[in-house]
């Protein structure tokens, strides 16, 4: 699988990532090393796996249905780059 | 009769009643100031870990169950990816291939035929925070404590075929899933949200016509016009020679039309992905039957067993059974007074009445079974009128007084003295002589007249069944 300039901009776009122009050959090549990289697995033959959603062989964690306490308003609008009204302030997210 | 069939297919999503979020143990309340039911976990702190709420799961599986769907005796969670502000992680814990329940049904009534409509699956996510726009100051406001909320998303099969099943088909399964307790289902408070697909094929046709889908209806009124509206807008589209473009649309409740939403929000490529930080679940049978014992009696079984275990007319056991707090009432009432009908007359009319007017529910209506019966009983006794009744009725949710009291304080109580009686229909006899020799005369039905005057002079409080009795009697005599 070979990774296109295209590519790179539309997984730069759902990253909400700014990529110059005089960047994108050179992310682009990067891109491709590591994807070329990784596709070494393909040779695997794997017909007998099982598909493995998780590593680690546990299971059933759960947690029971009991409040504990939250973090009080101002330590939870400190992590805040601002904040107003009680809220964390964004910029406007619909013109 | 339109040349067109319409396809429809709904998503609902659910906010369950879980006393904790789905992944934290933060309060899963409505209506608290802003960001005050937040930690590590639901703000996406760096190094916080989700742990799934046991009781949000077991909800899961009872509505799954409830909807007749097979429960999954594996699960897991998986990370949809987005970017927007009301999702601090940058994407929402939901399930993708593996979800709580899948290949179910539920039957609804419309039109009066019976239908079952498929329901494809039901999952488990979490709801994201609420934003609200400041154009003035350009800015968006987050407050985050309804990030993490349990939610239930529920869809059907493309089975429905008018926007009229629609809305039967919200009705119902908001109805089953109260009598399950899992979820208020409050489309005001936002715990009930719902999604529509709608498309239109020519009749005859298998293939499905190209879909829109439909979103911000605050309402089941505003999703049946929605769809209404959309499915008129397909057609003209179609049958003008114009073609329907995949979209997603909102639904504007003021303008009553649906608007495009601008492409950039539309753009979605979600990656699903295992969410490495929870660990897959094991369903075991015996969870699953340990749940299904628990069920109770959903709404349409409770009609069927009210119309043969007490006879009641279809129109009654639908008002009751309409809420299972009222049919809890009406159950509690029968047990005191075994006069089921007319238990469900008083229910389903005055009592009903009074809950509409104060726009309260049955829970918090000062009146027990017991006080209700009471009063039915001195209404059978003919001891107050039915008039008179439902005035008891209004004193008693205002004032909390039993049907006694008011009646003695407010004298209501019939007069069936024979003596007290006879003096007022000796009155009325004595003024009304034509009339009475009507009555002598064969025409039996003009005593109705004097039956009304005597009533008038005893201030509406004679019993009119005694009244017609006696004023018969007298003029036999005379
Ligand atoms: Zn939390």
């Amino acid at each position: 699988m070979s990774i296109s300039k295209e590519d790179v901009k539309y997984v730069a776009a759902l990253a909400r990532m700014d990529v110059p122009e005089d960047k994108l050959e050179g992310f682009t090549r990067n891109l491709g090393d590591i994807v070329h990289y990784v596709e070494q697995l393909q040779k695997l033959d794997v017909e007998h796996v099982k598909p493995t959603s998780h590593a680690v062989p546990v299971g059933n964690v759960f947690r029971q249905d009991v409040v504990k306490a939250s973090l009080t308003h101002n330590q939870a609008l400190s992590v805040a780059v601002e904040a107003k009204d009680g809220c964390f302030k964004v910029p406007l997210v619909i013109e | 009769m339109s040349q067109f069939e319409t396809v429809i297919g709904l998503e609902v999503h659910l906010q369950l009643s879980t006393k904790t979020k789905i992944f934290c143990s933060c309060a899963n309340q409505y209506g608290c100031p802003p960001n005050t039911n937040v930690c590590p976990v639901c703000l996406g702190l760096p190094g916080s870990l989700p742990v799934l709420n046991h009781q949000a799961l077991l909800y899961g599986i009872t509505a799954g169950l409830a909807l007749n769907a097979q429960i999954n005796p594996f699960i897991k969670f998986d990370r949809k990816n987005y970017y927007y502000p009301d999702l601090p992680k940058g994407y929402q814990i939901s399930q993708y291939d593996y979800p709580v329940a899948k290949d179910g049904f539920l039957k609804i009534k419309s039109g009066g035929q019976e239908k079952r409509i498929g329901i494809k699956r039901a999952h488990l996510e979490e709801d994201a925070g609420k934003l609200v726009h400041d154009n003035m100051f350009g800015c968006s406001l987050v407050d985050y404590n309804r990030t993490g909320t349990p939610l239930i998303e529920i869809v059907t099969e493309p089975d429905l075929r008018s926007p009229q099943e629609a809305y039967d088909y919200l009705n119902t399964l908001k109805l089953t899933l109260q009598y399950l307790g899992v979820s208020d289902c409050d489309m005001e408070k936002g715990s009930l949200r719902c999604d529509a697909n709608v498309s239109i094929r020519p009749i005859g046709q298998s293939a499905l016509g190209t879909k829109t889908e439909l979103k911000n209806m605050n309402s089941f009124r505003a999703v049946k016009m929605a769809l209404e509206y959309e499915v008129r807008r397909h057609e003209q589209t179609i049958t003008s020679g114009g073609k329907i473009f995949q979209e997603t649309l909102l639904w504007n409740d003021e303008k009553a039309m649906t608007i495009t939403m601008r492409s950039k929000e539309q753009a979605h490529d979600y990656r699903y992905f295992p969410d490495p930080d929870l660990v897959p679940f094991a369903i075991d049978q015996s969870v699953i039957e340990q749940v299904r014992k628990q069920l109770p009696e959903l709404p349409q079984d409770k009609f069927l067993r009210f119309l043969s275990q007490y006879g009641l007319s279809e129109y009654d056991a639908n008002m009751l059974v309409a809420d299972r707090g009222i049919a809890d009432f009406f159950e509690a009432a029968v047990k005191e007074y075994p006069h089921a009908k007319k238990i469900a007359n008083w229910m389903a009319g005055p009592v009903l009445m009074e809950l509409n007017d104060r726009k309260i529910s049955i829970n918090e209506l000062k009146i027990t079974p017991q006080g209700l019966v009471a009063l039915i009983a001195r209404v059978e006794e003919g001891l107050v009128s039915n008039l008179a009744g439902k005035d008891v009725l209004t004193a008693m949710l205002n004032g909390g007084k039993t049907a006694d009291e008011i009646i003695k304080d407010k004298g209501l109580a019939q007069v069936s003295d024979d003596s007290a009686l006879f003096e007022i229909i000796d009155e009325v006899i004595a003024q009304n002589p034509t009339v009475v020799e009507q009555i002598k005369s064969g025409k039996p039905q003009a005593a109705g007249f004097l039956v009304g005057q005597a009533m008038k002079k005893s201030g509406g409080r004679a019993n009119p069944k005694k009244l017609n009795e006696l004023i018969t009697r007298r003029i036999a005599d005379v």
